[in-house]
């Protein structure tokens, strides 16, 4: 335990060679490309009996920082000057695609607890109101039930509002116009209405903000039928589902991660979407299918230099999706690796691990060669005390042994 | 109760009997003379804020037929409806607007057909009053394919968009930041309409009204919010749910309007006046002082918190067919036999209505998983196998 938080720092570094997500995401049909090539990976043959072939590398003691969640300057490969496109944080690239949608389309608008005057509480509206004025950038009341039921109410006439909550436990009080009237009334009214809302907000849990300021309500909203939910986790991905989100005709929550506002990364100049019912393939691999989204994501690739250090070769898969799940993407990886590692920061009971367990279960057990294991958060409230709420989510060593464990 | 007090600014002339005696059409043609009479409503408006209008209200005999044989055709509708939940035909929730009609003919008159309504779950005579069908309701009540959300809504889900219909909404008082949106993206638009959120007494203490009251004033919002005030939530009498029933005064900052909700004449002034505040300055309340006949809803006696008498009362002295009826008689506008031959009609209407729902078939089981998202733009792929095509978005 101790090798965890040795490394904590204020400038808690991330390895995420941004070539990998880049180029299976680069426009949204491309088809299916497997690349084996990786840039700069130690490789290792592990057969099927579970033998190990390691190359001349050898094992290195990794130290694991748990508190992934800035880039440094090191981990972008080339100069800046040299390689296309842009480089911006997330919470940038947030504001990018919203302020390209708000430019494309005239009846896109914004309402939040200040997110006009003030900029946005996480600076991704910044700007936004000078440019667009007061009647697209709205500051509302601290009301969330009622300014989430009136973007609603204005989505039914054809408006495109994008609804935020300073942070999504806050739409616990809109529940009902979400539940009810958001995902709800296009079937109700049989088909007469659509709802193109976006609600999006900072989620998850963060650094010591108490309990009922890290709350993962995907787990509340998966239920909900007619909505669709999707997590970002990268700039590139960030802007892409957010733009994908204002365009589709559905109602589409999106959630972000209050500490993934800072990360960095080189995203194209052009304009581009993410498709919203897909799947990231992060890395590839051959012995397990790690399943993670949002803020794990970064704990999973964490563990995955480790874990191929060790020999072994994971893939790992960015779901995004949460609703609905992209099972194609998923039952392909089942499908070859035939084992299952779920990486989630929900918690254990009811969470999106829960349902995507039952989701492959039902799909595809045959190709399961063991159990399906799911690393979720603890039942608890977030503790605010720093050790104790290290050890509510799941930290890269747990994820280690997770997979030794199923790979035996 | 003491007939209107009548001021007619032109002759009476038996030329307006005329067109109605006609016995050869099977729907005798109302009145289309549109020569103006002046009516008093038979209570004063209160206001609170604001200048309330005037009493006098001007209509003409055409206007005066039409609202009752559109109030028949609602009293009679929902009188079908009482007979067919009964008979197990309607299942789950009915909640009847008998008694309340004047309230949807009144707001009708006075607006069109681009401005939009918002309504709780006691909706049918809301929706004929837009245009609606009897099919389309009673197809609806039955869950069959020809109801207005194709079976899939029921009693408390009508919508109509293509006359600014929004339903329909079973969660009290949820509707209400609903229908301040729809003003919001009115503003937006700059469209020069308003929107009608109605309530009852019993959402009328929900918080989400206030909030919403509080942004739309902020934002002056063309958002009317009207108040039909039945005076029981359910089984609660307003006085024992709110501390302060005079619920036009309940929007503190916004003014209100306290309105006869069972003379249409009087709605139809109410309404006129609050669509000009609304679209100069902002929000504004109306309480509709109505009363409904029926229980809550089907399962509702109505009588365990109410007396007989109260109800029977209130039928004899301000029942909104009977007003309206009296105004029709007074000045000659049609005689009794006309009208209960209007009436006549409307049942005839309302039986061959139910009859052609009744054929109207239940929904294929395949349309249990259509609507649940828009296709095409939206979704793209979906399930294990990608079954869906993909879409190509713009």
């Amino acid at each position: 335990m101790a090798a965890i938080f040795h490394g904590v720092g204020a400038a808690a570094s991330l390895s995420l060679s941004p070539s990998n997500s880049f180029d299976s995401n680069k426009s949204v049909f491309s088809p299916r490309r497997s690349f084996s090539a990786r840039k700069g990976a130690s490789f290792a043959v592990v057969r099927s009996e579970g033998t190990v072939n390691l190359n001349l590398k050898g094992r290195r003691a990794q130290q694991l920082i748990s508190n992934a969640v800035a880039t440094t300057a090191d981990s972008i490969d080339a100069s800046s000057s040299s390689k296309p496109g842009h480089e911006l944080l997330l919470f940038e690239a947030l504001q990018e695609g919203l302020e390209e949608e708000m430019e494309r389309d005239p009846r896109v608008c914004v309402m939040g607890e200040d997110v006009g005057h003030y900029g946005g509480s996480y600076k991704v509206t910044k700007e936004l109101a000078k440019k667009f004025g007061d009647l697209r950038v709205l500051d509302t009341p601290i009301a969330e039930n009622s300014f989430t039921g009136m973007g609603i109410g204005a989505a039914m006439t054809g408006l495109r509002p994008v609804v935020e909550g300073m942070n999504m436990g806050f739409l616990l009080l809109a529940f009902n116009q979400i539940s009810n009237n958001c995902g709800m009334l296009h079937y109700t009214s049989g088909g007469q209405f659509t709802i193109p809302i976006v609600i999006r907000g900072p989620g998850g849990v963060g650094r010591q903000l108490g309990a009922e300021h890290s709350q993962r309500l995907e787990s509340y909203f998966q239920s909900i039928p007619g909505i669709q939910m999707v997590a970002c986790s990268t700039p590139y991905n960030a802007k892409g589902l957010m733009k994908a989100a204002i365009r589709s005709e559905n109602p589409v929550i999106l959630f972000e991660h209050v500490l993934l506002y800072n990360l960095k990364e080189r995203i194209p100049d052009e304009d581009y979407i993410c498709n919203l019912e897909e799947a990231e393939m992060v890395r590839p691999g051959e012995h397990v299918t790690i399943l993670t989204y949002s803020r794990m994501r970064y704990h999973v690739m964490q563990a995955a230099k480790t874990l191929v250090n060790k020999g072994y070769d994971p893939e790992v898969i960015d779901i995004r999706s949460l609703k609905p799940f992209d099972l194609y993407t998923i039952g392909n990886s089942v499908k070859k690796t035939h084992r299952v590692l779920i990486v989630e920061e929900c918690m254990r009971t009811g969470g999106i691990g829960a349902s995507l367990t039952a989701a492959i279960t039902e799909n595809f057990n045959d190709y399961l060669d063991a159990p399906i294991v799911c690393l979720s958060s603890q039942d608890v409230p977030t503790p605010y005390a720093g050790t104790l709420e290290e050890v509510t989510v799941v930290q890269p060593a747990q994820i280690v042994t997770a997979v030794e464990q199923l790979c035996k | 109760m003491a007939l209107s007090y009548l001021r007619s600014s032109s002759s009476r002339s038996a030329n307006l009997l005329k067109p109605l005696s006609s016995g050869l059409s099977l729907r005798s043609p109302i009145s289309t003379d549109t020569t103006p009479i002046t009516v008093e409503t038979s209570v004063p408006f209160t206001s609170h804020r604001c200048d309330a209008p005037s009493r006098s209200v001007e209509t003409n005999p055409k206007e005066l037929l039409t609202f009752f044989r559109d109030m028949a055709l609602m009293r009679r509708m929902e009188i079908a409806a009482d007979s067919l939940y009964k008979a197990k035909l309607i299942r789950g929730f009915c909640h009847l607007y008998d008694g309340q009609e004047a309230f949807a003919v009144g707001m009708e008159a006075a607006i069109t057909k681009k401005d939009c309504i918002i309504t709780a779950y006691r909706d049918h005579c809301t929706f004929m009053g837009r245009g609606g069908t009897l099919l389309e309701v009673f197809a609806e009540l039955m869950g069959r394919q020809a109801g207005c959300s194709k079976g899939k809504g029921g009693s408390m889900h009508f919508y109509k968009k293509d006359s600014n219909f929004y339903g329909g909404h079973g969660i009290v008082g949820a509707q209400v930041p609903l229908g301040c949106g729809l003003a919001f993206a009115q503003k937006y638009s700059k469209d020069e309409t308003v929107t009608f959120a109605m309530y009852g007494d019993g959402a009328a203490n929900q918080g989400q009204l206030f909030e919403a009251l509080n942004i739309s004033a902020l934002w002056d919002l063309p958002a009317i919010l009207v108040c039909e005030n039945n005076h029981y939530g359910m089984g609660t009498a307003e006085w024992r749910a709110a501390k302060s029933p005079a619920y036009y005064k309940r929007g503190d900052y916004v003014p209100g309007l306290k309105v006869d909700g069972m003379d249409a004449l009087a709605v139809k002034q109410a309404c006129k006046f609050a669509k000009e505040h609304a679209l100069k300055s902002g929000p504004i309340i109306l309480e509709m002082d109505t009363y409904r006949y029926h229980g809550h809803s089907m399962s509702d006696p109505g009588s365990t918190y109410r007396t007989r008498d109260e109800i029977s009362g209130v039928r004899q002295e301000r029942d909104p067919i009977e007003r309206i009826r009296k105004l029709i008689l007074s000045h000659d506008l049609a005689s009794e036999k006309e009208l209960k031959d209007i009436e006549k009609e409307v049942r005839k209407e309302v039986d061959d209505a139910i009859t052609r729902a009744k054929e109207s078939p239940m929904p294929e089981p395949s349309k249990l998983f259509t609507n649940v998202y828009a296709k095409g733009l939206g979704v793209e792929s979906f399930g294990a196998d990608r079954k869906e095509v993909r879409a190509t978005l713009p």
